[in-house]
């Protein structure tokens, strides 16, 4: 039973979203804090440093931590204003359980564990330990990722337990432990600063990693040039030397076609392809019928480009790719990255300095929280579940029976279908909020009212919580020790700040009290999150992401250490590849054969037009913090439709009239914004909001078949105007949508 | 250093404002603007580009706000910082929001009062550099030594004349323009 108890108005009156707004004069005791933490923005991928300011158990504002190497201080709105979800009138303060026509109502702790310790066991009982899964985030540090992935083999003894890094980096994981064998950036950002050509796929930088934006820049000063593809001329892209507006959805023809351009002028590194890679003759055989009159059909991009592109990245002495969500939310993720990675290989740039390769990687802790078990398929170390050795071993630091390790399970969208389809009863999630950020929406909905049982760990009541019998309040970044793994592959310290408000309670410790209750206590007695992660680098070790010789001294005394880090006295490895050794079995680099296909959803006469989804500057995914944060609401208060104006005459849409879109999935109304900024046969509305307001009615569940990614970033939709303008975004409260 | 750095300037360079509003952000945080920021960005057309302009107070050698001031109530100090309207004086005219050839000055309601980046002289005058320029994601706005920006950026030369019509004005904030530039033409009739 986990339909809304109440009207989701009335839970909104009293949990939120609301927004915050600091005091004109700004809180007390800002200009005498007790205390100014070294910490990190909670966050993207950058992980930006930054300082918070605390007063009487309050953070009261921030100052920038220049001295950081990465940032230097700098820091997007989000960063500036992260400070304000502390003491937020929306903050959980007690356990809840739902009450029938009420809402949700306080409870004790020891209610809220009883009930839902009986509940898992009932469940697992009567359908077996996989109907009861676990979805998680990887928000979460290392540490509470790790203990997570533990919970939930050990205690919660589920296969399904699967994360939101699903919605995001493991296309990227996927093809980099194809090629490499191991799955992380293979340079820290330093290397930009002298690459001749970066070239950046599907990543709309200086929205979604602001900060990156001064390290492409330096390049640029230094007379570095800058190829950027996408389907919109985002700010990143309007002042670059090439701009490829390509089709959604048509990535892998445009880096196949440009691998046969390398081929065919021979702008190619012959020694390292003969010495340090293996598959070259496949990828170039899948590539040669990709002439640039085919690719200029394919992708959309004029021919002309394509080749200019070519040379740029042809005849650089150094380079560096970058690509994000842009090429890896699709249903040939994998295939995309694969495609990128075959440039960079043909032409040797790797494990040198400025030249490099990354994905960067999109949530706080989404490279460490996707290495140490949080996923349906791994153990720590980034080790393979099904893998008898890995299993072993680990079974060995858990001090359990092999034999109890669980398997593979199901991925986060499967996990849903599975609850969809009556499979999986029970649900416990933590830091994931499926509603808003899953494709389909309406099925997500569908499938929480399914479900029997259903337990949300959360600082703030999203969306997807509020379907749920048993609220138990957790912490904020700001609130537990710990460390993040930043998009570079830079381990670094999560400080404590301040302590959770009311009877809130650390994540860790409402993790170890339900293993407890479980029986599993004994597998989890931890004093401290180091004590943690010095287990973690005892599961790590010897695993291809190995965490061993790094501790908290070591981080704090280098502010951050790069992984791998096999001992004590290893110092850490910023630059991957420079002694050519690959994590693959032949210890080569390994190309890809990459034939293009198409999307899972190409446009007809009934969904002619393509939608493509991604991201505001000042929201960050799904919006459950970022929503409750005033200013960053008010600077883009609703999710608006990017049209060109050659196809808003063709459908007669006026600017700011509402537009109903509908795909095979649903439909939803948004505000036209018309704009030359975009390809004319493309729409783009971006995913943050909620309910009625959610474009994630109209994506679709199109997954990759090895990362099953889903397929975000394109899909068939048909617009009609409406015949009047959309009311003012201060009518609508868009970030409360129902 | 706890003194204000006379070796440390500011440069605004356009062409990397990304939008973002961080600077503006981070800029209301100041407890003296009362949650207004004194950096504003905007769209230059969105129909037709994301461009952005961001624009600061550009602390005129001979700050045109401060002549107009029937109060005498705007000044520039030693180190060319023109700060904003003294509270006790500023008459709420509007003459320094009128006159500033860069649209600067706001009037603010309820408190009747000019006001305008004053360059964070709080933080500036310790030593540290000004909050929006500490914070700018993208380089648009930077705040470092004129030797410094020559090393990062051999393509760009910072730039502090303006022409309007017949009048020159010379600012404290310089402008990264392509090498070589030594003035910007507003309006040359």
């Amino acid at each position: 039973m986990a339909t809304l108890p109440t009207s989701a108005e009335k839970i909104i009156a009293q949990f939120g979203p609301s927004l915050n707004f600091p005091p004109p004069e700004g809180y007390p005791g800002r200009d005498e804090p007790d205390e100014v933490i070294k910490t990190h923005c909670c966050f993207c991928g950058m992980q930006c440093g930054i300082k918070l300011c605390v007063k009487d158990n309050r953070i009261v504002g921030f100052e920038p931590w220049e001295e950081f190497p990465f940032n230097e201080g700098r820091l997007c709105p989000k960063g500036v204003q992260r400070y304000l979800q502390n003491n937020h009138p929306d903050r959980l303060l007690h356990p809840l359980e739902r009450s029938e026509g009420e809402g949700f109502r306080q409870t004790t702790w020891d209610q809220a564990m009883e009930r839902t310790v009986s509940e898992i066991r009932r469940i697992q009982n009567q359908h077996g330990p996989n109907a009861f899964a676990m979805l998680s985030g990887v928000s979460l540090t290392n540490e509470k990722s790790y203990l997570v992935g533990k919970f939930a083999r050990v205690a919660l003894k589920t296969a399904n337990l699967d994360y939101n890094g699903r919605l995001c980096m493991v296309s990227a994981g996927a093809g980099n432990k194809k090629a490499f064998g191991l799955d992380r950036a293979s340079n820290n950002y330093s290397d930009l600063e002298k690459a001749e050509v970066i070239m950046i796929c599907g990543t709309n930088v200086s929205e979604t990693f602001p900060t990156l934006t001064h390290w492409i820049w330096q390049a640029r000063d230094n007379g570095g040039k800058l190829i950027v593809v996408d389907p919109r001329l985002t700010p990143i892209a309007r002042t670059a030397d090439l701009h490829l507006a390509i089709r959604p959805g048509r990535d892998s023809a445009l880096y196949g076609a440009i691998l046969h351009q390398l081929i065919k002028h021979d702008w190619l590194d012959h020694d390292f392809i003969d010495h340090h890679t293996s598959g070259f003759e496949k990828a170039a055989e899948a590539v040669a019928p990709y002439d640039l009159a085919w690719a200029e059909t394919t992708t959309g991009i004029p021919a002309a480009k394509i080749l200019q592109a070519a040379e740029m990245w042809g005849q650089a002495a150094t380079s560096f790719l970058l690509h994000a969500r842009g090429i890896e939310h699709h249903s040939k993720g994998v295939e995309n990255v694969s495609a990128c990675i075959n440039l960079v290989l043909a032409t040797g740039r790797i494990g040198r300095p400025y030249c490099g390769y990354a994905t960067i990687t999109g949530q706080g802790n989404g490279q460490g929280g996707r290495e140490h078990g949080h996923k349906c398929d791994q153990l720590p170390g980034n080790r393979d579940i099904e893998n008898p050795e890995h299993r072993k071993y680990i079974s060995g630091v858990w001090g359990i029976d092999e034999k109890q390790m669980p398997g593979k399970g199901l991925t986060a969208y499967e996990i849903v279908e599975a609850i969809h389809r009556g499979e999986i009863k029970g649900l416990l999630s933590i830091c994931f909020n499926p509603l808003v950020s899953l494709p389909n929406s309406t099925m997500v909905r569908e499938a929480l009212d399914k479900l029997e049982h259903y337990v949300a760990i959360d600082f703030f009541l999203n969306e997807t919580a509020r379907h749920a019998d048993i609220i138990l309040p957790g912490s904020l970044h700001e609130e537990e020790e710990g460390t993040v793994t930043t998009a570079e592959g830079r381990v670094v310290r999560i400080r404590k700040a301040v302590s959770p408000p009311g009877d809130a309670r650390t994540d860790t410790s409402i993790l170890l009290e339900l293993a407890d209750r479980l029986g599993a206590g004994k597998h989890f007695s931890y004093a401290t999150s180091e004590e943690i992660f010095n287990e973690l680098r005892v599961a790590s070790q010897g695993g291809t992401a190995d965490y061993f010789g790094i501790t908290y001294q070591k981080i704090e005394d280098n502010m951050g250490v790069f992984w791998p880090c096999p001992s004590e006295d290893h110092p850490g490895t910023p630059r991957l590849w420079e002694d050519k050794k690959f994590c693959t079995p032949d210890g080569r680099a390994h190309f890809q054969p990459v034939a293009y296909r198409d999307p899972g959803e190409m446009t007809d006469p009934e969904y002619p037009v393509i939608l493509t989804t991604g991201r505001v500057v000042s929201q960050y995914l799904s919006g459950s913090q970022t929503r409750r944060i005033g200013k960053l609401v008010n600077q883009y208060p609703e999710p608006l439709l990017e049209i060109h104006p050659v196809m808003a005459a063709k459908f007669g849409i006026k600017d700011r009239e509402l537009v109903r879109v509908s795909t095979r999935r649903g439909a939803a109304e948004f505000p036209a914004q018309i704009v030359e900024t975009i390809r004319e046969d493309t729409v783009f509305v971006p995913y943050h909001w909620p309910g009625r307001k959610s474009v994630n009615q109209l994506t679709s569940g199109h997954l990759d078949p090895v990362s099953k990614i889903p397929e975000f970033k394109v899909c068939a939709c048909r617009l009609e105007p409406l015949g009047r303008q959309a009311p003012d975004a201060g009518e609508t409260q868009a970030y409360a949508s129902v | 250093m706890n003194a204000f750095r006379t070796d440390q300037e500011f440069f605004l360079d356009p062409q990397r404002c990304i939008g973002c509003h961080a600077c503006e952000m981070a800029c209301a945080e100041c407890e003296t603007n009362g949650q207004t920021s004194m950096i504003h960005v905007d769209y230059v057309d969105r129909f037709s580009t994301v461009q952005t302009s961001v624009q600061v107070c550009m602390h005129c050698e001979d700050p045109v706000c401060a002549k107009v001031c029937p109060a005498v109530a705007i000044e520039k100090d030693e180190f060319g910082v023109v700060h904003s309207a003294r509270t006790d004086r500023c008459v709420a005219c509007s003459n320094c929001v009128m006159a500033c050839p860069f649209g600067v000055p706001q009037k603010i309601e309820p408190m009747q009062l000019m006001m305008k980046c004053n360059m964070c002289y709080d933080r500036t005058s310790a030593g540290k550099k000004p909050m929006c320029a500490t914070v700018c994601p993208s380089g648009a706005l930077t705040y470092t030594s004129r030797e410094e920006m020559a090393r990062k950026r051999p393509n760009s030369s910072p730039v502090n004349q303006f022409q309007f019509g017949q009048q020159i004005v010379k600012t404290k904030v310089n402008i990264m323009m392509p090498k070589g530039a030594t003035k910007i033409v507003v309006d040359s009739e």
